[in-house]
């Protein structure tokens, strides 16, 4: 039990010292019949850090492992190259075993970084202003449905076809409970976005209109008309960004008349983890500040005029509105956004750039090559660096036969879409940086067996 | 756009105050250090990446076509960046963190090990099942110990952090109601509650009303019946509580609750006090989130990421969120989503995020539940009681601990600041704290004690860990009692002295603007 400082001596010092016989006089309160004194069912005794390790480490090598094998996967999920710096800030005991800074005059690491992040991405969002975080992509678009309700005092979302199905689905789940009207569909397989079907059917009863982008199919939508047909109605445009490398290379979402934007941050810093831990990213403009969910660093002074930073408009927050809070939010993804803001940082403007068009180019190279395979066609007029394809077969059996060849192949729309027929033959994949030539030649080769 | 043009500069002046002034800012090894937005470039880059020509023509004609104003460092630069920033922090790694209710204990290195293996970092979440079948596999153990431990019937473990918990156990109990047609309205929550239950109540659509606290600190349980009915669909309960005692009635509470057709909901923010020594499914709580971060130690880093899988009963089971891991008949493990609920898990009331949760968090979590063990766990309760009632017991002579007569403590000790000279309150006690070398308690939560501070020890601090914040605080205490306004200055070492709230609330400076822009804004 090597992380428990107490020895024996210790203990009995300390019983006598609180006045107690033995260390079930403090367990008093707890009723007899619900008091487990006898062993723990199944559970072994304490093991070492070796025993650990060794399970851990077998239970590991049941996966396949994405950096090991050609890997073409994104739907929400990206797998970057991570500078090593990175790990090693996050890992720094200082950043990594602090706590929420309630207590600002000892936390102005955390504050300060908070306050950076918050800056980066505003400007990668092209809004005023962004909160310090939020869960994930998924869970900070269902937020902005419900920031949207509160600020227009409407509760009728448009969702786009293109926005990612498990966002849809969280969307759903929770609307059935707050009673907000969500109008989804499918996408269709085409190169064509579902933009003016949106438009035509805002009203003067929406709240907001949602758009991924780039969407769930790799398309590049432009945001403006969007933005004006919504504004024109009284409506809000939300736009989802679940690839934020994106924005090295194509427009902000804020520039094209976004009011509130989100997203996924996983793709900066953080790596896939099997889903989880993530980090939302959220911004908006400057006067929704007080609607806004979750945490916020802002600038002031210290006693002394000198600059500090401290959390902020706290009365939006649970702990102190309780019931009447903009959020039962009350944690934000400080690590994971640690680990977005130093990549950032690393990158820089210069950097970023750089990095989304190598994703582009290796992108195009694939899809070019991919839609040349007899039979295979490139569903995608426009795409950053993930694309879909219509293969002359269904894409969920292809996916795992060419799991067998060792290739990590996409991602089907039949499993993101199951009750979809004019899906089934649709497989998007994601090209990032990470792509060899040996894996894009792997990839071909396994595609072609499978199609054939 | 150009960022920071005139170079490095130091973002306070020179300290005035003669020979204590340097030119940098600087104090030895307390190291000032200016914004990224002022030290970076736009030039300027961590990174080597390979040289690359756009085919361009893909985008949909959606170039960005101005700059963003994202400065970059240099890979020493931002080391340092972000180490001197480390540095301005106070961290568990450091000493005692005291955090009432948040608990702030050693985070184990190893699970941090484990957590990096490429096995589970390294794995996406929309991969083939066959190709994850560890991973999974690492969700179904830990769930089951999580059951185990608890005495529940069932387990959703996606809910990313407590208060997600929460709302996962809120709507397995509002789609349970549902199911038989019971359209209730209302949630009571003790006053003494954290502001998560009430506002979590509210996102799930419910009317929140509060239930007060007896004089010995627990719910009072007359009050409570009395309040029960047919629109009541839940009642949140925090046990132990953030009195921090635990509710010796809970089996009454929860018979009550019952008998009038309504859903107990346990808080489980606490539940490291009584792991190993209590099954919440044997107080008759029908959902309980256990924060993995704090009962299991995961790294709070700065805040966050969290993980709050929720426990539920047999009642409740079948309405628990997608997706979940499943161990099939064969040996295999299956990711049951959208798609084969309605052949696994008809009565989903569905998804409440994108993927399966914290992967992250459930390695951890899995290492650190096998360290520790059966006997482990057991002693990780009773070392962080014994801890609590130590400082109870060594601290209750100088300053006033209102529920000290209420009987022993569980993990967490309470006191107020009764008795403070003239203008005293708990922040200047707490402040001086700081210059102590101490982090500072819990302040002014509970509610429902004036000025309370709530001091969480934790099982992983030393005799003399706590032998030498005991007499940081009596000495403090005792200055609080005399009146000596000196308090008021605290901290005086710290990186920063007292920062203006006040300021930062009223005119809100949320992202940084270059002097001209933010002139321009004005």
């Amino acid at each position: 039990m090597r992380y428990l400082p107490l020895s024996d001596s210790d203990r009995s010092q300390m019983l006598h010292a609180v006045g107690a016989k033995s260390i079930d006089d403090l367990f008093v309160d707890v009723p007899k019949a619900a008091r487990l004194d006898g062993v723990i069912e199944h559970l072994p005794l304490h093991a070492s850090e070796l025993a650990v390790e060794r399970h851990m480490g077998a239970l590991a090598k049941k996966n396949m492992v994405a950096g090991e094998v050609p890997f073409f996967l994104g739907c929400g999920a990206y797998r970057h190259h991570v500078p090593a710096s990175v790990d090693h800030i996050i890992q720094r005991g200082e950043f990594l075993t602090s706590y929420t800074p309630y207590q600002p005059e000892i936390a102005q690491g955390t504050l300060q970084m908070m306050f950076e992040f918050q800056t980066q991405v505003a400007r990668l969002y092209g809004c005023d202003i962004a909160n310090a975080s939020m869960y994930d992509g998924s869970t900070a678009c269902w937020e902005a449905i419900l920031m949207a309700s509160r600020i227009t005092r409407r509760d009728k979302a448009i969702l786009s076809s293109g926005l990612h199905p498990h966002y849809v689905s969280v969307c759903n789940t929770m609307a059935k409970f707050t009673g907000d009207e969500l109008k989804t569909s499918a996408p269709t397989l085409s190169a064509e976005t579902d933009a003016e079907k949106i438009i035509a059917a805002i009203d003067d009863a929406t709240s907001a209109v949602v758009v991924q982008y780039p969407d769930i199919l790799g398309r590049i939508t432009d945001l403006a008309p969007i933005a004006e047909a919504a504004h024109a109605k009284g409506a809000l445009l939300i736009a989802v960004v679940t690839e934020p490398v994106a924005l090295g290379l194509i427009r902000s979402p804020g520039e094209m008349g976004a009011d509130i934007v989100v997203g996924e941050g996983q793709s900066i810093g953080v790596g896939l983890q099997f889903g989880g831990p993530y980090v939302g990213l959220f911004a908006c403009a400057e006067k929704f500040v007080r609607q806004m969910p979750g945490r916020l660093a802002g600038e002031t002074v210290d006693a002394e005029g000198k600059r500090g930073f401290v959390l902020t408009l706290s009365t939006r927050e649970q702990h102190i509105r309780r019931e009447k809070a903009t959020s039962n939010i009350c944690t934000s993804s400080v690590l994971c956004a640690l680990a977005f803001t130093g990549h950032l940082t690393l990158l820089g403007e210069k950097g970023l750039r750089q990095l989304a068009s190598l994703n582009h180019a290796r992108a195009c190279e694939v899809a070019d090559r991919l839609s040349a395979i007899p039979g295979v066609s490139l569903v995608n007029d426009s795409f950053f660096n993930e694309f879909t394809l219509r293969l002359p077969v269904e894409a969920r059996p292809a996916v795992h036969a060419m799991v067998e060849k060792g290739v990590l192949g996409g991602v089907s729309l039949g499993r993101l879409y199951p009750d979809s027929a004019d899906l089934a033959n649709g497989l998007v994949l994601a090209v990032t940086e990470t792509v060899t030539d040996e894996d894009i030649d792997a990839l071909e080769a396994a595609l072609k067996e499978v199609c054939a | 756009m150009t960022v920071n043009p005139s170079g490095w500069r130091p973002t306070t002046p020179a300290n005035e105050q003669g020979s204590a002034g340097t030119v940098t800012g600087n104090r030895a090894l307390q190291l000032e250090e200016p914004l990224l937005f002022e030290r970076g470039r736009l030039d300027q880059t961590g990174v080597d990446l390979p040289d690359t020509k756009v085919s361009g023509g893909r985008l949909g004609g959606l170039e960005r076509n101005r700059d963003i104003g994202l400065p970059g460092l240099s890979e020493p630069e931002a080391v340092r960046h972000y180490t001197r920033l480390s540095r301005q922090n106070y961290a568990i790694d450091l000493g005692l963190f005291p955090l009432g209710s948040c608990t702030m204990k050693h985070n184990p290195r190893l699970n941090e090990k484990v957590a990096r293996m490429p096995g589970f970092a390294d794995v996406h979440p929309m991969q083939p099942q066959e190709t994850v079948q560890g991973a999974l596999q690492v969700i179904n153990e830990l769930a089951f110990w999580l059951l185990d431990l608890t005495g529940m019937h069932g387990v959703a473990m996606s809910p990313k952090a407590g208060a997600h918990g929460e709302l996962c156990g809120l709507l397995c109990i509002r789609a349970a109601l549902e199911a038989r047609g019971d359209k209730r309205e209302v949630v009571l929550v003790p006053e003494s509650a954290h502001g998560t239950n009430p506002a979590t109540a509210a996102f799930a659509g419910y009317r929140v009303e509060s239930i007060p606290a007896n004089k010995a600190g627990r719910v009072d349980l007359e009050a409570l019946k009395a309040r029960l009915g047919p629109d009541v669909a839940a009642v949140m309960i925090t046990n132990p509580n953030t009195c921090g005692l635990f509710e010796p009635d809970m089996i009454a509470i929860s018979d009550a609750v019952h008998a009038a057709g309504a859903f107990v909901y346990c808080d489980g923010a606490n539940f490291n006090a009584i792991v190993g020594k209590v099954r919440p499914g044997d107080l008759g709580i029908d959902a309980m989130h256990i924060n993995l971060h704090k009962t299991f130690s995961t790294p709070h880093g700065g805040g966050g990421p969290g993980s709050g899988p929720v426990v539920v009963s047999e009642a409740l089971a079948p309405y628990g969120p997608l997706p979940f891991a499943a161990k099939m008949p064969d040996g295999t493990y299956k990711l049951v989503e959208e798609e084969s609920a309605a052949e696994m898990h008809p009565e989903s009331f569905g998804r409440m995020t994108a993927f399966h949760g914290q992967m992250g968090m459930f390695t951890r979590a899995l290492a650190y539940i096998l360290s520790h063990g059966a006997d482990g766990l057991r002693q990780v309760a009773e070392d962080s009681v014994l801890n609590a009632n130590y400082v109870l017991r060594s601290l209750e002579d100088v300053l006033d601990a209102p529920f000290a007569k209420s009987g022993p403590c569980m993990h967490e000790a309470i006191f107020s600041d009764r008795g403070f000279g003239e203008g005293l309150s708990t922040i200047d006690l707490a402040k001086a704290l700081i210059d102590e070398g101490f982090h500072p308690m819990t302040m002014y939560f509970p509610l429902v004690v004036h000025g309370a501070m709530l001091i969480e020890p934790t099982e992983t601090e030393s005799k003399a860990a706590l032998d030498q914040f005991i007499a940081a605080m009596r000495s403090i205490a005792e200055r609080a009692k005399s009146g000596d306004q000196s308090l008021k200055a605290a901290p005086i070492y710290a990186p920063r002295r007292r920062l203006d709230e006040t300021l930062a609330a009223r005119k809100p400076v949320l992202v940084y603007r270059e002097p001209a822009q933010a002139e321009a804004a004005e």
